[in-house]
């Protein structure tokens, strides 16, 4: 049997921005733009704000990261056929989020997701799925976004983190203000307190 | 479909995450391991588009922002096929590029290089692959900039290629480099890759069959996205 190789991967380079998310960096080509909404209008569930932050080895943020979501819905459904339990019209459960430019800052509007299957008839605890790619990145980074309000003790990849101190980079901090609820999540790319990275 | 597992990504095939020549990445790789995962639902699955979500002028970067005529530069097509691991096609996919123009100038605020913008020229194009996982695009052939890492490094020409594949643990970004180009052994950044003919899968082929006579030179760049296996998980998953 002879299998090809996949394509190797290279940086996303400092003008990701104007190829895939144009519009929001100012630049109108495209009719439309896609991933600007992860649940679309018809989703059940919490509608929550997510926002953070991605730093450096430094400690300085990076100003040019790029991150999709990928998620499930309320009930822990993904929008895809090989789940196939069906969601919400208009749910696609993806998105794409450029930080600001001036401050490092992103943040994007969805719904809290529900638990999804795990292996081995286990259950995950909700989370987002978060793929990053930047200048300098040259694979991109996968990792997952947890909720600090959830009960994520017996979730079989936080789990899996041997050093037990570190299954809390995976954890956004919940608050509640005018602007409805909001999740913090920072990202550490390298560093004392580096966020766990995934192999998926 | 029931869910099977992609095969392990092969890492030594990609560049590390740390590369010392170019610079930018010392400070953003990772030091510690990454946490290799099984796929779950969560890896397996991932977004679905449709012809719905682009416009059928989406790949055609010689009119998707021509307001005055067409763009200045070489006339190229990029076409070829998106193929599994199993060289299967990988059919009705996004395909997204983007790049700068021919005189190496990206549309970009951040971009400050000398050469100029090109009124009738955006830079970026999108198309869904067919069934046989095919995809098309034209468009300028992309000039050779420079950028700062050392203090006299130019990028070789080349476009920028996000692919999705049908699953999160497919989703890929890369560079198509041009068959013949003398600055791509001199590139810090496709010299992350570390294997020759990992490098070569990058390098777009003349294709003079393609090629439109007096219309348009055509260069073939397939690409490779994970394969799966086809046995099923050990386990049903819980809900399937
Ligand atoms: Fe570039």
């Amino acid at each position: 049997m002879k299998y090809l190789k996949e394509t190797p991967s290279q940086t996303a380079g400092p003008y990701v921005h104007i190829g895939l998310a144009p519009r929001a960096a100012g630049f109108d080509i495209f009719k439309q733009e896609l991933g600007w909404d992860i649940a679309g209008p018809n989703a059940k569930g919490e509608r929550i704000r997510v926002e953070g932050c991605v730093y450096d080895g430094t400690g300085a943020p990076i100003k040019d990261v790029l991150i999709e979501a990928w998620q499930a819905n309320a009930d822990g459904h993904y929008a895809h056929p090989e789940d196939g339990r069906g969601v919400e019209d208009g749910f696609r459960g993806w998105g794409r989020v450029i930080t600001d430019f001036d401050t490092g800052l992103w943040g994007f509007d969805t719904i809290k997701p529900g638990a999804t299957p795990g292996r081995n008839g286990t259950t995950q605890a909700p989370h987002i799925n978060l793929w990053i790619v930047a200048r300098g990145i040259n694979l991109g980074l996968n990792t997952r976004m947890y909720f600090d309000d959830c009960d994520n003790s017996d979730d079989p990849v936080l789990n899996l983190i041997e050093q037990a101190h570190r299954r809390q980079t995976l954890i956004a901090t919940r608050s509640e203000g005018d602007k409805g609820v909001t999740y913090r999540f920072d990202i550490r790319i390298q560093g004392q307190d580096e966020t766990v990275f995934l192999d998926i | 479909m029931k869910p099977a597992e992609y095969y392990m990504r092969d890492r030594l095939h990609h560049p590390p995450a740390k590369s010392e020549n170019y610079k930018t990445s010392v400070t953003r790789s990772p030091q510690y391991a990454l946490l290799s995962l099984e796929n779950s639902l969560s890896e397996i699955t991932g977004p679905v588009f449709s012809h719905s979500d682009i416009d059928p002028l989406d790949n055609d970067l010689l009119k998707n922002y021509s307001h005055s005529g067409d763009p200045i530069g070489e006339r190229i097509i990029v076409h070829g096929r998106v193929l599994d691991e199993n060289a299967r096609p990988v059919p009705n996919t996004l395909v997204e590029i983007w790049q700068a123009n021919a005189g190496g100038r990206y549309r970009h605020k951040k971009d400050t290089y000398l050469a100029p913008i090109d009124p009738n020229f955006g830079g970026c194009g999108r198309t869904m692959t067919d069934q046989d996982g095919y995809y098309y695009f034209r468009t300028v052939k992309p000039g050779a900039y420079p950028w700062r890492n050392w203090v006299n490094n130019w990028r070789p020409a080349h476009i920028h290629f996000s692919i999705f594949g049908a699953a999160f643990a497919q989703r890929l970004i890369t560079q198509l480099y041009f068959e013949g180009d003398p600055l791509i052994t001199k590139c810090p950044i496709v010299q992350t890759v570390p294997d020759a003919d990992a490098i070569d899968q990058l390098v777009a082929k003349l294709d003079m069959n393609a090629s439109v006579p007096l219309d348009s030179i055509a260069y073939r760049f397939d690409i490779v996205l994970r394969g799966r296996r086809s046995t099923l998980f050990e386990n049903r998953l819980e809900g399937n």
